[in-house]
């Protein structure tokens, strides 16, 4: 009995909203260090400034389309501003730089001084920005069973925001997958070898990363806007383990290849919840529930070094193309 | 294009030996350079001499390290059509004057034109466009990209580099096709054909040199610029690089190479540029040079027959004349 539960709530995380805009995140992230050789460790204020710009332009009036709008220019411009100072640098300062911005921009979104816009650390709830999404469902209201899902049609976890956020996903792919086949993702790859051999055949490396950076930033900020639909925008939920969370998923499913972020974030969410489930159930007394969360974390921590070090191709990985060490 | 002119003799697998070569096998194969069709042979030898037909005009390039200069060189004029050996020892600053000629190195002051047009603060990229393509001392295949997608991405004029016709596969396929005919072309020219789909990390030292200059034919450059393409190849490999090398000056297309070894030099070159510490200290003809006394000091230094135990070194009138001698170098 209990561990159809369990087996019913891992299900239920393979399809979730939130594994969804993992995924994307993580299509982003692979799009700047999978084929560009970009170190981005700041995608979760990519994710932030995306949900931002989505709850604050819809509180202040603003339809969801335009919104989104809003949200998908904010990541844009970050990656512009981020990018325009690093890009020339070594690789290094790009990571330096995106993981000091992403941690500024959640200090600034908790902070008292905008409280008015951001609420502060406890954030902008749900329901002051999400009704314009849920009003465009053109579902009836009801429940559907779909296999072992069971859900709502409409409302905050519902099928409705399930069949959004995967359908964007899977444009994100497709897009991926467009790109990264065509002449443009072989110019990527040359830089990801080697950007002075690029340089040197007369090609704009800048200019390449540059759209690189912007492309997979725009994948974070839509991310952040399908993370914070069904729940509440806090910016202390949005920090460095999600930066973490999405790294791992991404070396999980594989860098550099297309499924690679959508599968590794089905299964790190999946292992992650029989992990804190399985723990509940067989050590209810031994730890508590806050304790688990911790424990949760720790062993990711020990998942993404284990990955790096014994299998960093990941999933879907081609291991003979990881065996040339280009540096 | 070129396309037929190699000799389908040439070996570029590393371990056959080239046996029917006879223009370049052998140590005493020379005599080839000396004229050749380059048009150098009324040229003065002495550093800074005028070309008849100069492609590449550099003036008062100057880099400095620091307290250390580098690369300080006045005027060099570089021959079309010819190939000329950019030599000197260790240090003398020539992969500096490359990475400066070449935009991946600011110079402190100095221009430089190629085909009449300046190339002074140019990007490395830009360079590269007007027709001035280089190789590096240290390879850089793109390892985990195949050979074929190697030379591919060396293509010029791609509609698919865009990013939002890149997701139109109908605008690009066209022109994807005549790139990847091209490069099969030059692979096969290069003899890494078979290796297309392989990855270009799983190539051998001498396989990946001779990627890097196929990969830089194919932007069809003017003028394609060498650092040290001899370096770290086997014996073998290096008679096929230098072939490679008098095919494209034959075809046409000016060559500027690198190499601090001055016998792989001797055979092929038809003019040598020497620099030591960072100046030109000579130029000319291969066999000239050899002998000039410049470069004999600049290689061995200037009083490397100095008995050091001569008694009269004791005297400090004669070590001073020395100390001068040096200085004035």
């Amino acid at each position: 009995m209990e561990l159809s539960r369990i087996l019913s709530q891992v299900l239920g995380e393979l399809i979730a909203p939130t594994t969804a805009a993992y995924a994307l995140a993580a299509i982003g992230l692979n799009l700047h260090f999978g084929y560009t050789g970009l170190l981005n460790m700041g995608q979760a204020g990519f994710m932030l400034l995306g949900a931002y710009g989505f709850a604050i332009s819809t509180i202040a009036g603003a339809g969801f389309f335009l919104a989104l709008a809003i949200a998908i220019v904010a990541g844009a411009l970050f990656a512009l501003v981020l990018g325009i100072p690093t890009l020339k640098l070594r690789g290094d300062y790009l990571a330096i730089v995106t993981i000091s911005a992403a941690e500024i921009l959640r200090m600034i979104g908790r902070s008292t001084v905008f409280n008015d816009q951001t609420g502060g650390s406890s954030g902008l709830t749900g329901n002051s920005f999400k009704n314009t999404f849920l009003d465009l469902s053109f579902l009836t209201d009801g429940t559907t069973q779909f296999g072992p899902w069971t859900y709502q049609n409409n409302g905050s976890n519902s099928w409705w925001i399930r069949l959004v956020a995967w359908s964007v996903v899977l444009f994100a792919v497709l897009v991926v997958w467009l790109l990264t086949r065509s002449p443009w993702g072989r110019v990527l790859k040359g830089i990801r070898e080697d950007e002075d051999a690029v340089r040197a055949l007369g090609k704009n490396v800048y200019s390449y990363k540059m759209q690189a950076l912007i492309l997979g930033g725009v994948a974070g900020a839509v991310a952040g806007v399908l993370f914070c639909l069904p729940r509440a925008v806090q910016p202390d939920s949005m920090g460095r383990s999600m930066t973490f969370f999405i790294w791992t998923i991404l070396l999980l499913g594989g860098a550099a290849t297309i499924w690679g972020p959508v599968v590794g974030s089905m299964i790190f969410f999946g292992v992650y919840m029989l992990l804190r489930a399985g723990m509940r159930v067989a050590l209810p007394d031994a730890i508590s529930s806050a304790q688990i969360e911790q424990i949760g974390g720790m062993v990711v921590g020990i998942t993404l070094m284990c990955l790096v070090i014994f299998r960093p191709q990941g999933i879907f990985g081609d291991k003979k193309e990881l065996a040339f060490d280009a540096r | 294009m070129p396309d037929d002119l190699t000799p389908a003799t040439d070996r570029a697998s590393v371990d056959t030996v080239s046996t029917d070569r006879p223009a370049t096998s052998g140590p005493a194969g020379a005599g080839a350079g000396t004229t050749g069709p380059a048009g150098l042979a009324g040229v003065e030898a002495v550093p800074g001499a005028a070309k008849p037909d100069a492609l590449l005009v550099v003036d008062d390039v100057v880099r400095r390290f620091g307290g250390m200069t580098a690369v300080d060189v006045a005027h060099l004029e570089v021959q079309r059509g010819a190939i000329t050996a950019l030599i000197g020892p260790n240090g003398a600053g020539k992969t500096t004057f490359f990475n400066l000629l070449t935009g991946f190195d600011v110079p402190d002051g100095g221009a430089w034109t190629f085909e009449g047009r300046s190339l002074a603060k140019k990007s490395a990229a830009k360079v590269a466009r007007t027709g001035a393509v280089r190789t590096f001392q240290l390879t850089k295949a793109l390892s985990r990209l195949t050979v074929l997608d190697n030379m591919r991405l060396a293509a010029t004029q791609h509609p698919g580099e865009n990013l939002f016709a890149s997701l139109v596969p109908p605008l690009w396929k066209k022109r994807e096709a005549e790139v990847t005919a091209k490069a099969m072309e030059l692979l096969e020219r290069f003899k890494l054909d078979s290796k297309k789909d392989d990855f270009a990390g799983s190539l051998s030292g001498g396989q990946r040199k001779l990627l890097e200059m196929a990969r830089a034919l194919m932007t069809d450059p003017t003028m394609i610029m060498l650092d040290e393409p001899m370096a770290g190849v086997n014996p073998a490999l290096v008679q096929s690089l230098l072939g490679h090398v008098q095919a494209l000056r034959d075809e046409g297309m000016t060559v500027l190479f690198v190499e601090h070894d001055m016998h792989a030099v001797r055979h092929i070159s038809d003019w040598v540029v020497v620099m030591a510490e960072g100046r030109i200290v000579a130029e000319g003809p291969p066999e000239d040079v050899m002998q000039d006394q410049a470069v004999v000091d600049a290689y061995l230094g200037a009083h490397h027959d100095t008995d050091l135990g001569d008694d009269s070194l004791l005297d400090p009138d004669v070590l001073a004349r020395l100390a001068a001698e040096e200085e004035k170098r």
